[in-house]
């Protein structure tokens, strides 16, 4: 009886160099892949800066995010004068086509009602700029799920039901851009029309400019979200999408929907392509099957550098669930997969992936430390805040996801389709490789 | 003229033309953008560099992650400032209350890393659900016998600069406690400069060539026991004035330590910073020491200085930084390279500070508070500016323009404070200016009429 008391009120340890960030920057996110939207936090102003500050380090672009800047009589009585300010000087200087609107702790935690806000607003300015609202308070859920979430909330306030057309949606997790035009050139590249959601290949890894642009260019239209309804298939990849949250679920948004994890390793990359082949009804181009090939051919060339290597994977689930599984396809043991959110289902995928491995949800870094330790990790493969890991460790760190703010060509990272999977491989099997020459006297300077 | 945001009109002004006084010190209008962060930013920033101490922060995750291993501010000695520890809290314990979660993470956490002290960041929820953070502060100190000191920074509760103030009342609580060790007769102490990439190391060795120690650096490479001394010194001498002037009031009205604010970068100020502390202590030794310091290392650097002023002569510049003593440094510093400064401002700029820009400045300077993007992109293109002076946030602006960046904000690797760090300035100013790659910008091209 007593024992069972002590688990009742056992309290969850600190977080210790956490490995999850916040809601909001899930769902500003989503809002820069929105052709000509800005996003604008409701809450306060350190919530924009240090998201902003955190992906402009990542991908080099400008990131303007809007604040509702709270004071504190607006946390007490409320931030419908604040939103109402933020919403006028931010439709005011960017001209917008659609302000999406993130929640945060604060405002939450006040009950602030921002759908109403914004009904009040639109009467009172006669505006007829769309706004979406998404709630993402920090306390609930990380920033994947603010990622879904505001998915979710876009295609609810903007898509309308239609008759169905013959597109496909593809709703990616959070990738690179370098993979949103791969997704891109995959939909081309099959002859058919796709409406790629969200899409921030070109604002968060954009061209030279001759004159400052508000808004950078690029993104899902506008037009292409609202017939998101309609389209005779969807293809939704990453385990943290099939997951319903704060804005519900994605499945009951999408037409015939297939959710998969992220297309990496041959295993996923085939069911991924299977399903396109499926969801368009054509065959694959050649242009893949060759890829797919060029891959099984690296696969035997490197594998020996592979075997039996015991790789720490932490990240975002979507990441670490089809890593587990590619590093388990070349011969790699993954012995901790870690990951910030708390999905139990993913847990149990990666479980499937890799059964030697522990499985680490709800972790931050330093616990992931203290677990490695005497456990004879080769590498650790994850964003560069696994580099906490890797040189405590004395390990190689192969960076992915994000962030990657210690690295050039974050925005280029490939991770997505047979092509990713092989830029992948290549960097692991260089990464072992090169640490091995560096303490070693051999040389390895003829492999 | 750019139409700017209407309650935004009095922080923009053209130096010697216009006549109003420039409006600061106020909240960040909402939807404008700032590049300011809130109260907790203020608060993290300052602290950060003590590096044997604990720095919880209290809330959901985002702040945490946010500012973990954030700061270049380097330590000597042990690195527990590089960690990011969070209470994390989530859906229930909003409900309920987070005081718990923080009593068992403290005691849980000093058990782990053993730390001299521990600080305590309330986030901008803490308040709201009415965690009584004094009391679990004072219970945990009584338990582990180090001070627990709260740090009140929740982020809605002002600026940047009441996140400032939180941290001096945060540092003042544990000053006066050392009555015992010694402290030598030349003694002072630096307040703000957060050690970043070494620079406290190379402000503290002119110090000791001049005859002074350091008691305790606030905060770079800091240390609590050092700080538990510090009103023994004789004299504060104040960096980043902005950040840390709060401290040395408190500490002169309770210790009678008197203070004097500085700058250590650029030629000028570095050397009247040196000066002015060797002319407090009005001993013939130190002064003639201080001369030949300043006399040696001057004469070191100008020739390399006179060989980056060639090549950058009549190049235009744009200031954008968090203090303005900074802004003020950089504005001389540029001059010595002989470029004009067309644009300046800050995000935490008081009255007599932009009085004092509007001293330093050419007429038709633009000076500007609490600025945002797209007032900046289209300052920068209205002057033809070369070079951007700011900081993570501020670099993309530049580059899309095809302009020179240099990085001045606190996360920085190459020191930039000192004689070493006004050719290291130089040097980055330089290697971004002249940089080949600009031809292929295509609004450098436009600049240029096409023809480059």
């Amino acid at each position: 009886m007593k024992a069972q008391e002590k688990v009742i009120e056992k309290i969850a340890d600190p977080a210790r160099n956490t490995c999850r960030l916040c809601a909001p920057l899930g769902a500003s996110t989503v809002f820069r892949g929105i052709e000509n939207c800005i996003p604008l936090l409701h809450g306060s102003q350190g919530c924009s800066t240090y998201i902003r500050r955190y992906m402009i380090s990542h991908f080099r672009e400008p990131v303007d995010i809007a604040s509702s800047n709270f004071s504190e009589s607006a946390a007490v009585f409320g931030g419908r004068e604040n939103l109402h300010t933020a919403l006028d000087n931010v439709i005011g200087k960017y001209q917008p086509s659609l302000v999406g609107i993130a929640t945060t702790c604060l405002s939450e935690t006040i009950g602030d009602d921002v759908s109403l806000y914004i009904k009040e607003y639109n009467e009172k300015s006669k505006s007829d700029v769309p706004v979406v609202n998404v709630p993402t308070p920090s306390y609930k859920g990380i920033h994947t799920d603010g990622y879904r979430d505001a998915v979710i909330s876009c295609i609810k306030t903007v898509s309308k039901e239609n008759e169905s057309g013959d597109f496909i949606n593809i709703i990616p997790a959070f990738v690179s851009p370098e993979d949103l035009r791969h997704l891109k050139e995959i939909a081309s590249d099959f002859k058919t029309d796709a409406v790629l959601f969200p899409d921030y290949s070109e604002t968060l890894d954009g061209e030279s400019w001759e004159s400052y642009k508000k808004i950078s260019p690029g993104g899902t239209l506008l037009s292409d979200i609202a017939r998101i309804k309609s389209a005779k298939a969807s293809i939704v990849i990453g385990s943290s999408l099939s997951r319903s949250g704060l804005s519900g679920s994605l499945s009951d948004h999408l037409p015939n929907s297939h959710f998969m994890n992220l297309p990496i390793g041959i295993d996923l990359c085939d069911e991924f392509f299977g399903a396109f082949e499926k969801a368009t009804g054509k065959q694959l181009p050649e242009k893949y099957s060759s890829e797919r090939n060029r891959l099984v051919d690296s696969y035997m060339d490197a594998h020996k550098y592979f075997f039996e290597k015991r790789a720490i994977i932490a990240g975002d689930e979507d990441l670490v669930v089809s890593l587990a599984s590619f590093m388990s396809e070349i011969g790699i043991v993954p012995v901790i997969c870690a990951t910030g959110s708390d999905n139990p289902a993913a847990a149990e995928i990666i479980k499937k992936y890799a059964p030697d491995a522990e499985v680490m949800s709800d972790s931050d870094y330093a616990t992931v430390l203290d677990k490695a330790k005497g456990m004879n990790c080769d590498l650790v493969i994850g964003s560069s805040k696994g580099f906490y890991l890797s040189k405590n460790l004395s390990i190689p760190l192969v960076r992915v996801g994000f962030p990657v703010h210690d690295r050039f060509g974050s925005q280029r990272i490939k991770h997505l389709g047979y092509r990713g999977t092989q830029s992948i491989l290549d960097n692991i099997a260089n990464a072992i490789i090169e640490h091995k020459q560096n303490s070693s006297n051999i040389g390895y300077s003829y492999l | 003229m750019i139409d700017l945001i209407e309650a935004r009109k009095n922080q923009v002004y053209v130096n010697k033309k216009d006549s109003f006084n420039i409006e600061c010190d106020k909240k960040s209008v909402a939807g404008s953008v700032s590049q300011r962060a809130c109260v907790f930013c203020g608060s993290r920033v300052v602290l950060y560099p003590i590096a044997d101490a604990l720095h919880l922060i209290h809330g959901p995750i985002g702040c945490a992650a946010y500012t973990w291993d954030i700061r270049g501010a380097l330590s000597s000695g042990p690195e527990l400032h590089r960690m990011s520890f969070c209470t994390d809290l989530r859906e229930n314990d909003v409900i309920y209350g987070g005081e718990k979660k923080l009593y068992n993470a403290l005691i849980s956490l000093i058990e782990k890393y053993n730390p001299k002290a521990a600080f305590i960041y309330s986030t901008c929820i803490v308040g709201l659900i009415g965690d009584d953070i004094n009391a679990v502060c004072r219970r945990v100190s009584s338990e582990k016998n180090i001070p627990v000191i709260p740090v009140h920074s929740e982020g809605f509760k002002g600026t940047k600069k009441d996140g400032y103030r939180a941290a001096c009342e945060a540092l003042f609580t544990l000053t006066g406690f050392d009555n015992e060790s010694e402290v030598p007769k030349h003694s002072i102490n630096i307040l703000g400069d957060f050690n970043l990439a070494g620079e406290s190391w190379i402000i503290k060795n002119y110090y000791k060539e001049m005859g002074i120690d350091v008691v305790s650096c606030l905060t770079g490479d800091g240390r609590i026991d050092e700080i538990k001394k510090a009103h023994r010194a004789s004299l504060n001498v104040v960096q980043c004035s902005g950040s840390m002037t709060f401290l040395a009031k408190l500490m002169k009205e309770k210790y009678g330590i008197p203070f004097i604010r500085v700058s250590y970068f650029g030629i000028e100020d570095l050397s009247e910073a040196l000066y002015e502390v060797a002319r407090f202590f009005n001993e013939k030794e130190i002064i003639d020491k201080t001369s030949e310091l300043v006399g040696r290392e001057l004469s070191a650097i100008y020739p390399e200085i006179i060989k980056f002023r060639s090549k950058l002569e009549g190049k235009k510049a744009a200031i954008y930084v968090g203090g303005s003593f900074k802004a003020f440094s950089l504005v001389k510093a540029l001059r010595h390279l002989g470029m004009k400064t067309e644009v300046v401002g800050s995000q935490t700029g008081s009255k007599d500070d932009y009085d004092y820009l509007k001293e330093i400045c050419d007429e038709g300077t633009i000076i500007v508070d609490d600025t945002n993007p797209l007032e900046l992109s289209h300052f920068i293109e209205e002057r033809g500016v070369d070079l951007l002076i700011g900081g993570v946030k501020e670099r993309p602006i530049a580059y899309k323009l095809g302009i020179a960046f240099c990085d001045h904000n606190h996360e920085r690797k190459i020191p930039l404070a000192g004689f070493e760090g006004m050719v290291n300035f130089c040097r980055e100013v330089y290697s971004s200016v002249l940089s080949p790659v600009w031809k292929y910008s295509p609004a450098y091209r436009k600049r240029k009429g096409g023809i480059v």
